[in-house]
């Protein structure tokens, strides 16, 4: 209490040093959380729509529940894990346990004219969808108590080093160089491999590959892309943690590589099964957006097209490879989020112009070589990071909890044996 | 009395029912159903998984006539449910021992 009135006496008499708050900034700010924030129902639509009908209310609600307990992890802890004061360039320690000391101030660490709150609560929108993400790998099998301790420790041991190692202040990435605007190593290649490795541990579906499981509403899927792609402009135009110029460029980058995207999944289907699928044109459009956020800030318009055009085609073979290897993810997050955005933090290395981002580096095809090498180091360090934890909290889960439902609450579906609810009783 | 079943394909429906009730046939009662013969089903794919359907919708009408109407509803039938391609579908003829109308308690020919 005695710090906040001496915030407030300190901001009526400014010295040279305080950052300015800057109220434009602050209303895109909050503006681009509350965007965020709706890609999760946007994410349970689009996975939701995606599951048989007996799952469908236990898939929304793996998304849906996200909101509630990384919301109050972030507060507890996460937020001083992932941005708190640096202990040896992984993680952040825990001096902003509670948020203590995340005021209304500016911590121009991070954003010079916003308050740290607005700050946080956008950062916290991130970790909230990133595991949800995880629960397309293992739909329509998964316990629901295990869920919810999956959520925490995959937050407190993945997720929150992670976004320390490439955002917080002293992270090895960031202190390396290496590129990611909006969150293609933190958010995609994270929950990206974090799928695979869900989807090998909790092992197939009962029936998998012997059974029909086909979508079971893809209207429902198609609108959550559509929330998904709207609530996308927070995500990549709010990274630039301000209103501006570098909004605006990450805006029409997000645009260009979800609509080129969409097409050439579309096209590559089309040629190769000979339906112009709805569900590819859908899934497009999400892999060029997962594609494009760690990029969103860094390149122009046209390479925005050209990396949504490669992220459509090459997504769609990614994912006709899984039938292949036989594991079963079940909602292609692997595919989607984990190829999709490997080539968007490696196309970060080709196409990033400091012309569009001085705080950037230029890319490969802008003179400078040496960035393509970090964005690979880094891309190796996630995947690697991500699949051996995950691997491990599973394992421990599996152990001591149980991953999944019982076979008789598996074949009766989620929804009644999870939550005791039908989705649809027409 | 016969009764007459015949599955075809949906799409026909409204050119079978105009055509049978331009010849006199007063009722009939229609079915959507799912089911497969020579032309067997087909397959979906949702994110290159392939899914056999393997039956097919079509409409089934059952109707019941008298013994000397028999052959025009048969010809109509085929006439108007026919594409030439395969699926066109089947008609049964079966006989009818008796037909009473619950309203009046008519029986025989007067109830059909």
């Amino acid at each position: 209490m005695s710090l906040l009135i001496a915030g407030v006496a300190f901001a009526e008499a400014p010295a040279p040093s305080l950052p300015k708050m800057d109220s434009g900034d602050t209303a895109w700010l909050l503006i681009s959380a509350a965007l965020v924030m709706l890609m999760l129902p946007g994410l349970a639509l689009f996975y939701g729509g995606l599951v048989r009908s007996k799952n469908v209310l236990g898939t929304i609600m793996q998304s849906f529940i996200a909101l509630g307990v990384i919301t109050i992890q972030w507060a507890f802890y996460g937020y001083s894990l992932a941005f708190g004061p640096d202990v040896g360039h992984v993680v952040g320690n825990l001096d902003w346990i509670g948020l203590r000391g995340v005021g209304l101030d500016p911590f121009p660490g991070y954003s010079a004219t916003v308050p740290h709150q607005a700050f946080m609560i956008f950062q916290m929108m991130f970790a909230v969808i990133t595991p949800a993400l995880i629960s397309g790998a293992f739909a329509e099998r998964f316990k629901f108590k295990t869920y919810l301790v999956f959520l925490v420790l995959w937050s407190t041991f993945v997720y929150d080093p992670l976004a320390h190692w490439v955002w917080g202040v002293g992270g090895w990435i960031k202190n390396l160089g290496g590129l990611d605007f909006a969150g293609g190593l933190v958010v995609h290649i994270s929950a990206g491999v974090a799928s695979l490795a869900a989807a090998l541990v909790v092992g197939k579906r009962k029936g998998y590959g012997k059974e029909d499981m086909p979508p079971h509403n893809l209207t429902m899927t198609v609108l959550g892309a559509g929330i998904l792609w709207f609530g996308w402009f927070g995500f990549n135009g709010g990274s630039a943690l301000a209103s501006g110029s570098l909004a605006t460029s990450a805006f029409v980058a997000t645009q260009f590589s979800a609509a080129s995207a969409a097409l050439s999944w579309m096209i590559a289907e089309w040629a190769d099964r000979g339906n112009p699928t709805v569900l590819g044109a859908a899934s497009g459009a999400v892999a060029g957006l997962a594609t494009i956020t760690p990029a969103s800030g860094f390149v122009g318009p046209i390479s925005a097209i050209i990396i949504g055009l490669v992220a459509g085609a090459l997504c769609y073979y990614a994912l006709n490879l899984k039938t292949k290897f036989g594991y079963d993810d079940s909602l292609d997050v692997v595919a989607v989020h984990g190829v999709g955005s490997t080539w968007g933090v490696l196309a970060t290395g080709l196409f990033a112009a400091t012309a569009i981002n001085s705080a950037g580096h230029d890319g490969l095809l802008f003179g400078n070589p040496s960035l393509i090498g970090i964005q690979a180091l880094s891309v190796v360090s996630v995947w690697v990071y991500s699949f051996a934890v995950t691997w491990i909290i599973l394992k421990v889960l599996d152990w001591t909890m149980g991953l999944r439902v019982s076979e008789e609450h598996e074949i009766s579906g989620l929804d009644t044996s999870q939550h005791g609810e039908v989705g649809y009783s027409f | 009395m016969k009764k007459i079943e015949a599955i075809i394909k949906p799409f026909k429906l409204d050119e079978v029912k105009q055509a049978l009730s331009k010849i006199g046939v007063q009722g009939m009662t229609v079915t959507e159903v799912k089911g497969f013969g020579r032309q067997k089903g087909h397959t979906e794919v949702y994110r290159s998984a392939e899914y056999k359907i393997d039956f097919i919708a079509k409409v089934k009408i059952e109707l019941i006539t008298t013994d000397e109407m028999v052959p025009q509803v048969i010809e109509t039938l085929e006439r108007t449910a026919k594409t030439g391609k395969i699926g066109d579908g089947k008609i049964f003829i079966s006989p009818v021992d008796e037909v009473i109308r619950i309203r009046t308690g008519e029986r025989g020919r007067d109830a059909i």
